[in-house]
């Protein structure tokens, strides 16, 4: 404010100081820039992240070294079968054991069929010693094979893509080598399902009573505030709400039993029809909040030119309002959907399941997701669980990125019209 | 309806018609449907607040338990009957200041760039960037903290300073997940402010730094408050990096690099393993489920009024 004196140097002030304020302004420039820049650089640092462990080098070792098998200095080949039995009775768990009874008995098998056993159940099954980058797989190839070829003679080495065709259409395993996402994918598609059907139409009624109905009183004031309310209310609380309400409350609908399923894996409510209503409730207000910008655009001219007609109130809205915000309204639902799919937390605490082999049969199964999976392997300590971990991330990302192309290019072929 | 009418026809019967508005069935029914589907919200709420009071009644009512060494223990130990729940609600506040630290700074200054510096352009490149970062779900941000922001503070910390679980790691992913949040908040209100505003500071002389920070940025202080409110709230409320990436056990400490437990953390990790209902543990994580849920409705109202406030300026 120097410049109210009069007379007194009014230009050499400004002189003096304008390459300074020019200097200013373009280092924030610099600085403004550089924060954008720091943007793109995390999501490219994210992808670099999740790829680097999805492929790799993998050092796999025979659990067992057919040569420690041999009794008394006869190899497994020269074996007779009482002696693979008790082979097989002794490196595989009770359980397993059992299990290969129930399938044949091990008296009504053949020398060659216990055999066989011996290969692919005791001596086959793999250790992995270690798993290596992408970057590391490629720049220290030669150096990793070396070391463990020092260390572990025996083992395998070679490189892995965690994420192939096998990975997608396996299901869940113990085995991070056999380990798929097959029962994840099924889970979060039948429970999205379940949310589209239940929070679509609930929040396309509200999105219009809001929009065309309502008239500005309290109650409506209150229920539209609420709506931005609870669309900022963290997911983990939808988590409990769904505990409280669909796990415990309404147990007997959400595990079946009044619909007479009784199956004994389905215990106690923690099924897809539970998840699906939970996340139902929680997308809805984004659901309602999206609907209601789409039917705000729909200019007015077109409602009165209907009502001019002798239209109703509905005939004006299904016939004239609809069809012109619908794209609208499927972009922004198909947002909020792809943002139930990422939803983890909720599902974590109405208790989805983790240990999955089986498909979900429907709304009345035990489940899990993707993302739960992602949760769940990322949680191992075995360095392994982080490489199906992030090839999981890899598919959960394609599936979203597919979601939202469709979104984004449904929104730009719509709004060019 | 009439379609085959002459004029004098209609002309007779309009004498006659009853012009008073006619009762539609279908109309009303189709019209208390959507009023239950907007009032349904309101059901949600009342839920909420509903069940998770009526659970967290009966852990106060629990003799174990008493309302003051609820608020100001610093032991959660359930099994030996503290709940203090000081350790949870300071992990989540450390949490949080990290990543506002880093995503109000940063999302402001994208935020600034966007509206006042960048070509429509850029801006075509950068919008959709910002949403896909924004679309990205919890879990991934949780697996890059764990696998890629751990190991980065490890190395440059030190092994021994830097634990395996801990605040720091989890508190800057967390800031880079609000980031988009907080940039198109504050780029939604910067944009708002009318454009006279910035000619009229043009005109004066003034350089585009000093008319974005004196003038555009003072005139959307509101919208830019609620942002950072807002970002608070998600911050509080954000569970997936923090169960991945902090740790997992209630720990009072105020040191960045120890692992430590947040409110949201305990609920997943306790109601992840095998939970039985009725016991103390269940109704606990409804009180601490109440507490988050009253904090976060109470910042998302102050937005709310802030940005309330902000829109009477201009309008």
């Amino acid at each position: 404010m120097r410049s109210e004196a009069p007379g007194t140097g009014l230009t050499p002030y400004f002189s003096g100081n304008l390459p300074g304020r020019h200097r200013a302004a373009r280092i924030w420039r610099g600085v403004f820039q550089l924060a954008t820049i720091l943007g793109m650089v995390v999501l490219a640092l994210l992808l670099y992240t999740v790829i680097n462990k999805s492929f790799g080098l993998v050092a796999i070792d025979n659990k067992i070294n057919p040569e420690t098998l041999a009794v008394n200095g006869v190899p497994i080949e020269a074996l007779d079968k009482d002696s693979l039995v008790s082979i097989v009775q002794n490196n595989v768990s009770q359980g397993k054991f059992r299990q290969l009874e129930r399938e044949k008995p091990m008296a009504e098998r053949s020398r060659d069929e216990v055999y066989g056993m011996v290969i692919e159940d005791v001596v086959q099954p793999k250790d992995i010693i270690g798993t290596w980058t992408l970057v590391d797989s490629i720049t220290r190839g030669a150096e990793i094979t070396a070391q463990v070829q020092r260390e572990h003679p025996n083992a395998v080495i070679k490189f892995t893509s965690w994420i192939d065709p096998q990975f997608v259409s396996s299901p869940q395993s113990s085995d991070p080598l056999k380990a798929g996402v097959r029962t994840a994918i099924l889970g979060s598609l039948l429970t999205i399902a379940i949310t589209i059907l239940v929070a679509f139409p609930i929040g396309l009624g509200a999105a219009i009573y809001l929009e065309e109905y309502a008239r500005e009183n309290t109650l409506n004031r209150l229920i539209q505030t609420n709506i931005t309310n609870l669309a900022g209310v963290p997911s983990i609380i939808y988590g409990m709400l769904g505990l409280a309400i669909f796990v415990r409350a309404l147990e007997p609908l959400t595990s079946g039993a009044i619909f007479g399923v009784t199956d004994a894996t389905t215990a106690n409510g923690r099924t897809i029809l539970s998840a699906g209503l939970t996340l139902a409730l929680l997308v809805l207000p984004v659901l309602i909040i999206n609907g209601q910008e789409a039917i705000r655009a729909v200019p007015n001219s077109l409602r009165q030119a209907s009502y001019g007609l002798g239209a109703t109130q509905w005939q004006t809205i299904w016939h004239h309002v609809l069809p012109s915000a619908i794209p609208g309204i499927l972009t922004g639902t198909i947002l909020a959907i792809s943002r139930a799919i990422g939803e983890t937390a909720p599902l974590v605490v109405i208790g989805a399941s983790t240990y999955i082999t089986f498909d979900p049969n429907g709304p009345f199964a035990k489940f899990t997701t993707l993302p739960i999976q992602i949760y769940q392997w990322t949680s191992r300590p075995q360095g392994e669980f982080r490489n199906i971990a992030a090839a999981a991330i890899l598919v959960l990302l394609v599936l979203l990125l597919t979601l939202n192309a469709t979104a984004i290019f449904m929104r730009s072929r719509y709004s060019s019209k | 309806m009439h379609t085959d009418m002459t004029v004098q026809s209609i002309a007779k019967e309009t004498a006659t018609i009853d012009l008073r508005r006619r009762f539609h069935l279908g109309e009303t029914l189709i019209r208390s449907f959507l009023f239950f589907c907007g009032a349904f919200s309101i059901f949600t709420t009342v839920g909420i607040v509903y069940e998770l009071g009526k659970e967290a009644l009966l852990f106060f009512r629990n003799p174990e338990v008493n309302l003051l060494g609820f608020f100001t223990g610093t032991k959660w130990q359930p099994h030996t009957g503290m709940f203090g729940i000081l350790p949870l609600v300071n992990a989540t506040l450390i949490t949080t200041t990290i990543a506002m630290l880093i995503a109000f700074p940063l999302g402001l200054a994208v935020a600034i760039y966007m509206s006042e510096y960048a070509r429509p352009k850029a801006r075509r490149v950068l919008k959709p960037v910002l949403e896909i970062l924004a679309g990205i779900p919890t879990v991934v941000y949780g697996y890059f903290a764990l696998t890629f922001m751990t190991p980065l503070l490890r190395s440059i910390f030190g092994k021994d300073v830097v634990d395996i679980y801990n605040m720091a790691s989890g508190g800057l992913v967390m800031g880079i997940l609000i980031l988009p949040l907080i940039t198109s908040m504050s780029e939604d209100a910067l944009a708002a402010v009318p454009h006279a505003l910035r000619e009229a500071a043009y005109g004066l002389g003034a350089t585009k730094l000093e008319t974005a920070v004196k003038v555009v940025l003072p005139a959307a202080i509101s919208g830019l408050a609620a942002a950072f409110i807002v970002g608070i709230s998600r911050a509080i409320g954000e569970t997936m990096i923090v169960a991945i990436a902090v740790g997992a056990g209630p720990n009072f400490t105020f040191n960045p690099f120890k692992g430590a437990e947040t409110m949201t953390g305990h609920i997943v990790r306790i109601s992840g393993g095998d939970l039985s209902y009725d016991s103390i543990d269940y109704d606990s994580l409804f009180a601490i489920g109440l507490l988050l849920f009253f904090i976060t409705f109470g910042l998302n109202l102050v937005s709310q009024r802030i940005v309330r406030r902000f829109r009477e300026v201009y309008e």
